[in-house]
């Protein structure tokens, strides 16, 4: 299989959850600065786990079918993007949910009704 | 410490602080249930390319179940792994997913880009409740 195996599975994730932004106006990508507050420390938090179980074997990758590219303490480019993908696809399926069924998220003024969401008056 | 007891712990840790230390509240919600529920169905499927054709591999002494074998895929399921992955990689995803969704809710609480809420759909998921016909 080809280096680009493990980013393949990533592209499938970011097509898989990107469409929900048109099809169910997620408007994530329209609060972009709130989107990389949100990324940026998860990415941080699980890159740190990620260099921690390379450094005890915990785990090992076939780079026969990864980019190759390795980031300084041994980290894969390749798992780099997977949390970046995998917080904006969460994020993406959490506001397409609550797009079609107008659920309370949690970050609704409290007592208010907006597009059709109530606001958490507890 | 393995990474089970790294895993349950970031699970514990992001339980308390939804619940405990941001007050999200997410884990009370069916918005996170449902949305969950997508996500991890899509990381069985992904995560089983990744650890069934063993593009990422595992040491039996930081899991519950075996390595992954060196000359083929490792079980489906059984020995410590389902859709080819580690039990474990279900808690590393819940934690991930879970501390995404509480950064993300807890900005907007905090009114970082609030607004322009979700919705409403361009594409109907499902039809209108009872469409009357005379």
């Amino acid at each position: 299989m080809s280096r680009f195996a493990y980013v393949a599975v990533l592209a499938f994730v970011v097509i898989g959850s990107v469409w929900l932004e048109i099809a169910l106006r997620t408007r994530v990508f329209a609060r972009v600065r709130r989107l990389v507050l949100t990324i940026v420390p998860v990415a941080a938090v699980f890159g740190v786990w990620d260099l921690y179980a390379i450094s005890r074997g915990h785990w090992t990758f076939d780079f026969s079918r990864m980019t190759g590219v390795v980031l300084p303490g041994g980290l894969p480019l390749d798992e780099v993007l997977f949390f970046v993908v995998v917080p904006l696809a969460s994020v993406l399926t959490l506001e397409a949910v609550r797009s079609a069924r107008q659920w309370q998220v949690g970050d609704e003024p409290a007592g208010s009704c907006v597009d059709g969401i109530r606001g958490d008056s507890s | 410490m393995t990474y089970t007891q790294i895993s349950i712990l970031a699970v514990a840790v992001v339980i308390v602080l939804d619940l405990g230390v941001v007050r999200t509240g997410l884990l009370r919600r069916r918005v996170f249930w449902v949305s969950y529920s997508i996500i991890a169905t899509f990381q069985l499927i992904t995560n089983g390319i990744l650890t069934g054709f063993r593009i990422v591999r595992y040491e039996d002494s930081a899991i519950v179940g075996s390595s992954t074998p060196v000359d083929a895929a490792p079980p489906f399921l059984g020995d410590g792994r389902i859709a080819y992955a580690p039990f474990e990689d279900l808690l590393f995803g819940f934690a991930l997913v879970v501390l995404t969704m509480v950064l993300w809710v807890w900005l907007g609480r905090h009114d970082v880009q609030r607004t322009p809420y979700a919705g409403p759909p361009r594409l109907a998921l499902r039809r209108s409740p009872r469409s009357r016909r005379p």
